[in-house]
């Protein structure tokens, strides 16, 4: 009788607290005991004044500022642009070099332009991939509501971005000099070069920014971009001199953009003329831009 | 920054108070063949809070973007703080903040970055946005944990962070898409404290909600929307009359007089009284709560003794029933609203 009467006196407040301890977030709250007070609380919201908003270009220097901010947080971020353009020299250098000219040293003259451009242009793909996980994030609502210059956030990570192939960039060029690339056209011309490349992937990533958005997957993005890539970079003047190669795979090569960025690239470094070659470039360039920037700012714009 | 218009009550409210800061006619979305959202009809007094109530998938997500310009409406209008959300979308832009379902904070970042990045989109300078940033941590309890990662977060932690970036620059609107849900009850109530405090800064507020408590603890006004239409509107007393109480549950100290009890209860309270389980417990559902009142009182004079009595608040559930006949179902997980 008594053991009855006690259990029905305790039941209530016992499911009380295992109700409530079944709701409470374990582990995590109790490490961060909040303390908010009504009077701080208050204070900053006193803050009403809006400040004159920024710059198209400062609000993309700012969005470029956070993809760095990630970059810090996960180095590994910057796997693409480290290991595979080193990966990528050795390579092709000691496995073509002996076959293709007389030695690795002697190839490495004519391959090293090439490689530079192919390891950047196939590192671009890595934009389109990483835009199509970011840009379903809840933070994007969040962007998108904010009174800004629109474009901001997509230019914004485009720029890091080219930071990235600046990297890949330094460390290849790096890499080839202490294998033994001498480049003719001296330091101007191996500046020149690289400017010419990073404006051409540049260009090239809103081709895969409009992919990001436009397919469901990261997995998606990589395969259609592969599919691209893989002619344009094979298919080309990279590896080889396409003399040798039948007159209709020399018809695709010769008017293939990689090329043309290929060719500039190579003399300009061993300082030929390249004129027409850097004009091939600098309207590839223009044309991906006006074709594919405004198509990924309506994407962008566009509901999801 | 040490306010110099020390009584918040100043600032915001003499010039919107009377005006509607949302007002929306005939507002519909639809997603293919769904219409998430099918002629809403809205009007929201500046400096109040208004709730907006249903379950998953009834469309208030997808009316929350669509006032907070993330999507366009695909017929009737809609104007924010004055300004026409699909014409006047920068201005719209210029007034309102956005915390939406899924935490809006960006979590591979550490909690400061967050706040820094989003002050400086707003046009602070890196060292005031740094002050702002600190000011911020420091009022959501959030110092300890700044400079940790977003992901690290408790769920009540990323809540915080996600309206202290909302209220950067104090909006004069705020919009809230179901803050509390999935929070523990500490947290939430921490939510609901924030709201309150920015309202009285004259911060407008739309929330939307499934819980009917959070909607009553908040709300001056409550819309109750089911498959995208509104179907009862008014303040919570307004709404909780039409609907009656939750359960109301008394227990009599002797089990012999329950029979009585039922029926002076079921006499008192003009509703069907259930015997429970537990022989001196007896259980109503929906009774007006002045009759409760009166009921308690009539127990009282027959002598029947109380140990026990609780009563609990509708729940969504019972207000869907009463309003619809039916139980607020759980449509399929709403994707429309997820992804939209």
């Amino acid at each position: 009788m008594t053991d009855s009467t006690d259990t029905t006196e305790t039941t209530p407040p016992e499911t009380a607290t295992d109700a409530a301890a079944g709701d409470a977030t374990p582990a995590t709250t109790t490490t961060s005991e909040p303390v908010i007070s009504e009077s701080t609380l208050r204070a900053a919201l006193s803050t009403r004044t809006r400040p004159p908003r920024p710059s198209g270009v400062t609000a993309s220097l700012i969005f470029a500022w956070r993809a760095m901010l990630k970059i810090r947080h996960v180095p590994m971020q910057l796997f693409d642009v480290t290991v595979f353009p080193i990966m990528f020299v050795l390579m092709f250098t000691y496995l073509f070099g002996g076959a293709l000219a007389d030695s690795p040293r002697e190839y490495l003259q004519f391959l090293l332009p090439g490689i530079l451009v192919q390891t950047v242009a196939w590192i671009t793909i890595y934009t389109g991939m990483g835009l199509n996980s970011d840009i379903h994030k809840g933070v994007f609502d969040r962007f998108r509501s904010l009174p800004m210059w629109r474009p901001a956030l997509l230019v914004g990570m485009l720029l890091a971005d080219v930071a990235r192939y600046t990297m890949a960039t330094v460390i290849m060029l790096g890499l080839g000099f202490a294998l033994g690339f001498r480049p003719d056209g001296g330091p101007l011309g191996v500046v020149a070069a690289v400017a010419l490349l990073l404006l051409f992937s540049f260009a090239l990533s809103w081709l895969w920014t409009v992919l990001g958005m436009k397919m469901q997957t990261p997995e998606a993005v990589m395969q259609t971009s592969m599919t691209v890539m893989f002619p344009l970079t094979f298919a080309s003047n990279v590896f080889v001199d396409p003399d040798t190669m039948p007159g209709w795979v020399q018809s695709f090569v010769n008017n293939n953009p990689i090329t043309h960025l290929t060719s500039a690239i190579r003399d300009l470094m061993h300082g030929s003329p390249a004129g027409s070659e850097i004009a091939w470039v600098l309207a590839w360039s223009v044309g991906l831009v006006l074709v594919f920037a405004p198509l990924a700012m309506r994407l962008y714009n566009a509901e999801r | 920054m040490p306010a110099p218009m020390s009584s918040p009550r100043g600032d915001g409210l003499p010039r919107m108070d009377t005006t509607l800061a949302i007002e929306t006619r005939g507002l519909v979305k639809l997603f293919g063949e769904t219409r998430a959202v099918d002629g809403i009809d809205l009007s929201v007094r500046a400096g109040t809070v208004y709730g907006v109530l249903g379950p998953n998938g009834a469309g208030k997500t997808t009316t929350i973007r669509m006032l907070a310009t993330l999507l366009r409406p695909d017929a009737g209008t809609a104007r924010v703080l004055g300004h026409d959300v699909t014409t006047e979308g920068d201005a719209v832009r210029s007034l309102v903040s956005l915390t939406g379902q899924f935490a809006s904070v960006d979590e591979e970042l550490s909690g400061r970055e967050n706040l820094v990045l989003l002050a400086r989109l707003l046009g602070f300078v890196r060292q005031q946005a740094d002050e702002r940033a600190d000011e911020l941590l420091d009022a959501f309890g959030l110092s300890d944990a700044a400079d940790r990662l977003v992901s690290t977060y408790s769920g009540g932690m990323r809540r915080r962070l996600d309206i202290a970036a909302s209220i950067v620059v104090t909006p004069e609107m705020l919009f809230l898409d179901e803050p509390t849900t999935g929070l523990d009850p500490r947290s939430r109530n921490q939510v609901w404290e924030i709201v309150r405090v920015l309202v009285t800064a004259g911060t407008t507020v739309l929330l939307t909600t499934q819980y009917l408590d959070e909607a009553d603890q908040l709300a001056d006004r409550i819309a109750i929307i089911d498959h995208g239409k509104i179907i009862a509107e008014g303040t919570s007393s307004e709404l909780k009359a039409s609907v009656g109480s939750g359960a109301f549950h008394v227990r009599v100290r002797d089990p012999e007089r329950r029979a009585e009890a039922e029926r002076l209860l079921a006499d008192a309270l003009a509703v069907p009284v259930g015997l429970d389980a537990d022989p001196a417990a007896l259980t109503a559902h929906g009774a007006d709560t002045e009759r409760i009142a009166f009921a308690l009182a009539e127990l009282g004079r027959a002598g029947i003794g109380v140990s026990e009595m609780s009563m609990g608040q509708p729940s969504l559930d019972e207000v869907f029933l009463s309003l619809t006949g039916r139980p607020a179902e759980d449509p399929e997980p709403s994707d429309e609203e997820d992804v939209a």
